[in-house]
């Protein structure tokens, strides 16, 4: 019998680790489709930001309350996967609580405190679930969300209840196995562990039940769990959960420049130079070849881009900041980074399939993001600042735009006006430019006290 | 030309006579040519000439930055207009540039190094502030703004996207005023609605556009003052007040206008 589970805990890990890399690098590859960028400078300052906002939550504790329950789930997660490890060992092993026997007393502490931080997820979630759905908060309700993003938010939460429901079950029908004869059924006693204070709550429940039933449910309970994690990494790559790996990617790679900046275009540099008849930095190398100008689809954003959209929680902390959005405009830096995800995984997975992959006839501009939206943007650079993971909306927005002014003349009549004064009168208004120093002509006149 | 009216001098004469001020005041396109902001530009000039400050302005020889037409998309426009000012200020050997826009500010200082011009850039308030710092500016004692309420409307170029947050508002603190913060400010500060070339065109569809949200945030901290420092900011916020019809009680002025007037 001991063998059949472990030969069932090896195919399962085996399904699910199999399932698992292809996903990963089925994500990998979609983001390589993007251009690559080099951020390999300042690497110091760079593990000092990804410490800091992803390990430490800084741009979380905008939001203390939020903060400190997102906190409690974060820390039961990382914490409570260290008790992961003697499940994979008991699991491929065949034994029980293998842990058990050479800690002792430490067991004993380090699963109380366990099961503490199992509680503080679940009052979290609970609280959590309770928010997103009565309370009605703004950006947690938005028609953006509406569909698989509402249905993909409330099933994490209730997952992870669910697997830290399955770990105190597990541990109270353990304690009574405990106390229970098992060598009259020709089984091994389970380990002595001490009590467990928050699951010993859960005793009254299985108190009345046989041991047979008792031993059933604790492995059946330990089964859930381990499945429940496993298939709970899978899912995430299908999910906005996937933050909790690329966070840290996201924010070791995200912009270290003034926020202000836009980056520059060298190939436009090098027909610039060249046209003002200067000498232009790579004209004795052969002219790099020069995609779309600006962004149409994925591929012309850059790798940072699409990591950015899969590293999305869809928070809505940039929407909610959005002058553009809070004043009723369809823009919504959020739904930016959801078109670009879905977007990437519409035409990753076409590929899987052998299908067109980008040459389906689709564009993000235009079939995902409309020209409504991105001409909304003020460049205020509230969304970028309001992200927990430093995600960059305006980046691809900017992108975009230049799509649609440089491939397109596509841009709104007035800018385009604009643009012509500014050729013509190196003004972005229609004034000649001799009267530019006009206004020094009063101020010339007047006496200085 | 007798030197007790103000001199505004231009970068070309100066090197007539073989001279290089100290800063080149960059003026910037609202600056020269918007009717409101052009009081903006003379308020610094004055400032500039009372405390003795070195300095030079282009003149005709200016030209937009080429910023709209980035944020715009017009990448190519950008760069035409970027690389002839650099050609410029190269020329005349520029090293150190003030402007009162935090557009062209942004621009002169993260952009132009790209494209081969590399400058020490400060806004107006940061000159301002080192100013008061230095003692350059003495200010009428307990005069003009002593207790009244000015709230300071954070522009993104030089907040966000340049973290500058303190030095406007130390300025207005040497006013003696009472400062006020709006509910959204600093880091968290609302736009005035017309960065990113959006004041060259009609707003989106929308149910309100984004001057009124800002406007009616300014109002509620009861200032009689809105103090900016930026000429597109300006122009928001002062159609903004209008629109509310709160002009005769509020005012909307550039930091530079403020010290302009407070000065002994
Ligand atoms: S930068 Fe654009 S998208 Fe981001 S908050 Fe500002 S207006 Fe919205
Ligand atoms: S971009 Fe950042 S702030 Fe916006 S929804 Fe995604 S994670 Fe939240």
């Amino acid at each position: 019998m001991n063998y059949l589970s472990q030969l069932l805990f090896l195919i399962t890990v085996g399904i699910a680790t199999y399932i698992l890399t292809k996903r990963i690098s089925r994500i990998r590859k979609n983001i390589m489709m993007g251009k690559p960028l080099d951020r390999s400078d300042q690497p110091n300052k760079r593990l000092n930001t990804m410490l800091m906002v992803a390990f430490g939550q800084q741009k979380m504790f905008k939001k203390v309350i939020p903060a400190l329950l997102h906190l409690m789930i974060y820390l039961g997660f990382l914490i409570i996967n260290l008790e992961v490890l003697e499940f994979v060992i008991d699991g491929f092993a065949g034994t029980h609580r293998i842990f058990a026997p050479f800690l002792g007393d430490f067991y004993t502490l380090a699963l109380n405190f366990f099961e503490f931080l199992a509680m503080a997820v679940i009052v979290s979630c609970v609280i959590f679930l309770f928010r997103r759905n009565g309370l009605k908060v703004k950006r947690l309700s938005m028609a953006e969300l509406n569909g698989w993003p509402k249905l993909d938010a409330n099933l994490i939460l209730i997952i992870e209840i669910s697997l830290m429901l399955a770990i105190l079950t597990m541990n109270a029908t353990d304690q009574i196995i405990q106390t229970r004869d098992l060598a009259a059924m020709g089984m091994h006693p389970y380990t002595k562990t001490g009590t467990f204070f928050f699951s010993s709550f859960l005793i009254p429940l299985f108190q009345n039940m046989d041991t047979t039933a008792l031993v059933i449910t604790e492995r059946f309970a330990w089964w859930i769990h381990i499945i429940g994690i496993l298939g709970f990494a899978i899912y995430i790559t299908y999910s906005k959960h996937l933050h909790i790996f690329l966070a840290f990617p996201n924010t070791y790679y995200s912009n270290l420049e003034a926020k202000g900046k836009m980056e520059n275009m060298k190939e436009v540099t090098n027909e610039v130079n060249m046209m003002l008849g200067l000498p232009s930095e790579s004209s004795e190398q052969a002219p790099a070849e020069i995609g779309r100008f600006g962004a149409k689809d994925i591929n012309d954003l850059n790798r940072v881009n699409l990591m950015n959209a899969y590293s999305c929680t869809e928070c809505g902390r940039c929407t909610a900041e959005c002058p553009a959005n809070i004043t009723g405009k369809k823009l919504s830096p959020r739904k930016i980074m959801m078109d670009v995800r879905d977007r990437s995984e519409e035409v990753g997975y076409s590929i899987s399939k052998g299908g067109k992959g980008l040459d389906d006839g689709k564009f993000l501009l235009g079939d995902y993001i409309t020209a409504e939206e991105i001409n909304a943007c003020t460049s205020c650079n509230a969304c970028v600042e309001a992200c927990p993971v430093n995600i960059d909306p305006l980046s691809i927005i900017l992108q975009l735009r230049r799509y649609q002014s440089m491939e397109e003349s596509a841009s709104p009549s007035s800018w385009n006006a604009m643009f012509s004064n500014i050729e013509t009168s190196f003004s972005p208004w229609k004034f000649a430019p001799t009267d530019r120093f006009n206004w020094a002509d009063e101020v010339k006149k007047e006496e200085m006290n | 030309m007798s030197n007790t009216t103000y001199q505004v001098p231009t970068m070309a004469e100066m090197a007539a006579k073989g001279e290089s001020p100290e800063v080149l005041f960059w003026v910037g396109c609202a600056g020269s040519f918007d009717e409101r902001y052009k009081s903006v530009t003379k308020a610094f000039v004055k400032i500039l000439n009372k405390t003795g400050v070195s300095f030079a302005v282009l003149g005709p020889e200016e030209s937009c930055t080429g910023d709209p037409a980035r944020r715009g998309g017009n990448e190519f426009l950008f760069q035409m207009q970027a690389v002839s000012n650099i050609q410029v200020l190269n020329g005349y050997n520029v090293k150190k540039i003030v402007t009162a826009c935090p557009h062209c500010f942004n621009t002169l200082k993260n952009e132009y190094p790209d494209l081969g011009g590399d400058y020490e850039v400060i806004h107006h308030s940061t000159f301002l502030q080192q100013l008061i710092n230095e003692g350059k500016v003495t200010l009428k004692g307990g005069g003009t703004f002593k207790g009244k309420k000015i709230t300071f409307h954070d522009s993104c170029y030089l907040g966000r996207a340049n973290n500058i947050y303190e030095a406007p508002r130390e300025v207005l603190e040497a006013l003696d005023s009472e400062l006020v913060e709006m509910k959204r400010c600093k880091t968290k500060g609302l736009c005035c609605g017309a960065g990113g070339a959006q004041m060259f065109k009609e707003p989106e569809k929308g149910d309100k556009d984004i001057n009124i949200e800002r406007t009616e945030e300014a109002l509620e901290t009861g200032a009689s003052i809105i103090a900016s420092a930026c000429p597109f900011c300006m122009t928001m916020m002062t159609d903004g007040v209008k629109s509310k019809e709160k002009e005769n009680e509020v005012k909307v002025k550039d930091l530079a206008e403020l010290i302009a007037e407070g000065l002994v």
